[in-house]
Order: structure tokens, then sequence, then C-alpha cells
């Protein structure tokens, strides 16, 4: 059924609102509190300069890396005059995958556990949660150095995606965890009790209703936790390890595009190419972004 | 005939006795009121008839609740009582989600999956919830972008779509507008002669107009159960006939 109280763009142009705020107006308000006015030009200037320092990094990069990303640097195979990415690329996506296929459905178990089945006031949650904040403010080296003791040395697996993502997944659990449990808090109780009353068990109701609700909170968690993955280093490093080539396997040692570029410029041959996989990593993480952005309208409540 | 018997009931939140020796049957296909002033108990009471008070931490109950005869509180299967003793709550809440799924989502929970059966009962639903003509061509959209009277009346439409045999109102036209309530409570008339309608309410016109039998709630106990006319022309309680008359509450 169709709105009355739709008007046409046409009617609305004749229409001269009297609730308009005049720039005379507000200059009026200021002179009357000034401090208004300086306030107004502080968060102003607050909110240009984070902008700036964010459009000045990309520019920068970008004017730096542009140049250099010539098709040598996405040539399949890597070796020391083409310095190809690619094989870093497909490490990368190897890695956050196996990551996230660890992480998710743990981190998501336990955030339902937490908020859906433990008792409010339950002292294991309380343990748990104050755990997983420690958890996510442990600088990221120590989490490369315990998967190096841990997955590298006691349990054999050498330098190798396996154990790189391991330890990436203990590092992001807290994250999904914590954002998950946020977002299943923020569904409101009736619709629980909605589809309670209707006979729906506890597990129908939380798959089937609280979850979809959730979704995009818990998609928040999973995109903020791929951003740290694709740019994580110092956990990769003597875990993942940084052989050239495209891994044959997840028990194979090969370097993600952070490590690549970190060591690129660590050695100081080929700057250039490493600004040029910096670019690479920028567009990574956006693409990601937009795609997790997307999902997360798809798979979230149809509003 | 008694649909739902209630013996000798007693409920705790922790140290707070909500509610003290209740005991009252209630009939079949008949519309039973529970009024009172707010916190003497008749909510409470209404969500210990579909066990919906089980969420709620710390509450203990004793006494004897049936429904038909068998004790709820027994051997029957909870979600089993839920789908016979369904609910409509104070504040409308459809699920995000389309009006469809909304109304398909309890007969899919019990099982029934054949799209064609789905289609019929939502299309029935909601046409003895009175929203079918208004709805009919919105069924694919988001039942969050209805209004609050029709969001109300799809959460009827959805609790019918279970096929209860009674149905529990909590307050469910008190956020409303007088003409979501009109319709609200001509749709309950029409419905009590396939189910038993127990509904609390703060409107007392409401349960003058609508109900068979009225309940009197007051500080966890009830004072007074009758016909809804004896109960409003002549009180037999003095606090029943202030609360009615308006001198407190």
């Amino acid at each position: 059924m169709a709105d009355i109280r739709v008007t046409s763009s046409e009617d609305l142009e004749n229409i001269v609102p009297i609730n308009k705020i005049t720039f005379a107006q507000r200059l009026r308000e200021y002179r009357r509190k000034p401090l208004s006015l300086i306030m107004h030009l502080i968060v102003i200037l607050a909110a240009a300069l984070s902008a700036a320092a964010l459009i000045f990094l990309i520019i920068y990069i970008l004017i730096k890396g542009v140049p250099n990303l010539t098709p040598d640097l996405f040539a399949w195979e890597y070796n020391s005059t083409n310095v190809s990415c690619m094989p870093a690329i497909i490490n990368t996506v190897i890695i956050t995958f196996l990551t996230l296929l660890i992480s998710v459905p743990l981190g998501i178990g336990a955030a339902i556990y937490l908020a859906e089945y433990a008792k409010k006031g339950n002292k294991i949650v309380k343990v748990i949660r104050a755990m997983a904040e420690t958890l996510s403010g442990i600088p990221s080296i120590v989490y490369g150095l315990f998967g190096m003791l841990f997955f590298v040395t006691a349990l054999g697996w050498g330098y190798s995606l396996l154990a790189g993502a391991f330890t990436l997944a203990i590092m992001v659990l807290p994250t999904i965890m914590r954002t998950t449990e946020e977002a299943l808090l923020t569904v409101p109780d009736s619709y629980r009790e909605g589809s309670l009353g209707l006979g729906a068990g506890k597990l129908r109701t939380i798959v089937r209703v609280v979850l979809p609700s959730a979704v995009p909170g818990i998609l928040a968690g999973i995109i903020l936790s791929v951003g740290r993955i694709v740019g994580e280093t110092a956990a990769l490093i003597y875990t993942a390890g940084s052989a050239t080539g495209t891994a044959a396997g997840v028990m194979s040692s090969g370097r993600s595009l952070a490590i690549h570029m970190y060591v690129l410029a660590n050695e100081g041959l080929y700057t250039n190419q490493a600004w040029g996989t910096a670019v690479v990593l920028l567009v990574l993480v956006f693409g990601i972004n937009c795609l997790s952005a997307f999902l997360a309208k798809k798979l979230g409540s149809k509003k | 005939m008694d649909k739902f018997q209630i013996k000798n009931m007693n409920l705790y939140y922790d140290k707070f006795h909500a509610l003290k020796d209740i005991n009252l049957n209630m009939q079949e296909n008949k519309i039973t009121a529970f009024i009172g002033p707010s916190g003497c108990g008749k909510s409470t009471l209404l969500k210990s008839l579909n066990r919906m008070n089980d969420l709620v931490e710390g509450c203990k109950i004793t006494g004897d609740i049936r429904l038909d005869g068998e004790d709820i509180y027994g051997n029957m299967d909870v979600n089993l009582l839920r789908k016979r003793v369904g609910m409509v709550f104070q504040k409308a809440n459809p699920f995000p989600m389309s009006v469809y799924d909304n109304i398909a989502f309890g007969p899919r929970t019990h099982g029934i999956k054949s799209k064609k059966q789905l289609d019929e009962i939502v299309e029935q639903s909601l046409r003895d919830a009175a929203i079918w003509d208004e709805l009919k061509d919105r069924l694919k959209k988001s039942a969050l972008g209805l209004s609050g009277g029709q969001q109300q009346r799809l959460c009827i439409a959805r609790a019918l779509a279970v096929k209860p045999e009674v149905l529990l109102m909590d307050e469910a036209t008190s956020a409303l507008d007088p003409i979501s309530t009109g319709k609200i409570e001509e749709l309950c008339l029409k419905l009590k002669k396939q189910y038993t309608i127990i509904m609390v309410t703060h409107n007392m016109q409401q349960a003058l107009r609508i109900s068979d039998y009225t309940a009197f709630f007051l500080l966890g106990e009830m004072v007074e159960y009758n016909n809804t006319d004896t109960i409003f022309s002549s009180p037999k309680n003095k606090k029943t006939e202030e609360y009615i008359t308006g001198r407190f509450g």
C-alpha cells in the first residue's frame, strides 16, 4: 500500500522551512557562548587531523608503491630477480583461512557458552573473561615465542603454516570470543522468550533466532581478527618461518605477505619491492573489509 | 470444563513470597482475566502456566498445576507444553526476519517442512489474527518495519500458528493505541470459540468488555474470583470493590 504521506521531490523544492539554522544565527549563538565556538573548532580539528594522518599514510604508500607494481612482482615463482610476492599472497590466504577455521568455531562456541548457558555471576565465567582480556593484551611476539616452543619444537611440527595458524588462532581467539559474546548479549531477551514461548528448545532458539541477530557483531570481530592475521609478523616469523616459495602443504614453511615485506625491508636490497608489497597488503585488507561488510549485510537481520 | 487447575500453589523469588496459596480453575473456551495493581503477582502466575518462569533464576514453585488433568511440572515435555500453551507478550517481539518466517518459525520448530503446508498455516494464522489483508503483499518484508499494532497482531498470529490450546496474553494491548486495542479485543472474542484465553490486564474496562471470568489479585494473594459480571457489579470483597471503583491501585 502506497503511503499517501510521501511527497514528490518537486513539492519539496518549493518548501521553505522555517526551522533552518542560518549561518548568521549560529554566529549570534557563538558570540553569546565563545567557549562553544572554541570547542566546535577543536573537535573539527581533531577529526581533520585523524583523517589527515590516515590519508597521508595511504597516499605516501601509494606514491612509493604503485610504480613498483610490475608484472614481475606477481610472477608465480619467487626468485631473487623478480622478488615476487605471489607465493606470499597465497601463503597469507592459506594461513588466514586455517586460522579462522580453528578460531571461529572455538571462539563462537565459547561465547555461546558464556552468554547463553553459563549462569550469571558464575566464578568460572569471570575467570574465563579475565583470561580472555589478558590474552588480548599480550604482545604478539610472546605468542610467537610460545608457538615456536610448543608447536614447532615440542610437537615437532617444524616451521609450518599449521604451526603459524595455530599460534595466530590462539592470538585472535579472545577477540572473536569477546566480540561474539558482546553481540549475543545485545540480542534482546524478548527474542529468546518469543522463541521459547513457541515451544522451541534452547538449541533451536540460539541457532535460529539469537545467532542470526548477532551476525553483524560476530563478523565485526572476525574482520578485526583477519586484519590482525594479515598484518602479523612477530607471531609468524618463528612459527611459519620465512621460506620464499608457495608452501607445498600445511606442514611446510612459507612466509606471509607481512613477513615477506618485513624481510625485504630488513635485507635492504629490495626496498622498492617492499613498497609494492605494502600496496598489495593494503589492497588485500581493504578487499577483506569490503567483503566482510557485504557479508554482514547479506547474512545480518534484514531491516 | 476445566482447562487449567491450580492447587495450593506458592511461588518464591528467592526469599520473596510472590504468590500465596493460589487455588484457581480456568474453563475451556472462555476468557479469564487477571486484574490487580502492579506487582501483585498476576503476570508471575500467567508465566507459571507455560513454565516461562523456569528462565528466572531463584524462582521456586510449590503446589500443583494441571493442564487437562496432567501435571505440567511433572513428566510433561516443556517444549510441548509451550506449544499447547502459547503466549503473547506485553511488548510485541517479532523476530528480525520476514513476516512469513516469523509465522513459520513455530510450525517449522515442530517439524512441518512442506512449503505448501507452511503457506497454508501462514495464511490461516494471519487471517485468524485479522491481519492477512494488511500483510498479504509484504510477507517477504521484515516484520520489524510494521507498526506497533501490526507487530502485536503478528505475534498473536505467530502464537496461533503452532495451534495452541490455550493463549496467554500478558498485557498484550497495554502498549497499543485504542484502534489496535479494539482490533485485538475483537480478535479475542472470536478466538475463544477455539482457544482458551487467559489474560493479564491493567485495563478494567477491557476485562469487563471481553472476559467471562475475572480474578482479582493483591499482594500475591487471589482475593476474589468469579463471573466477570458478578465481580464488577457486586464484588464480595471490600478490596476488590475499592480497586475496581478506582479507589486505589
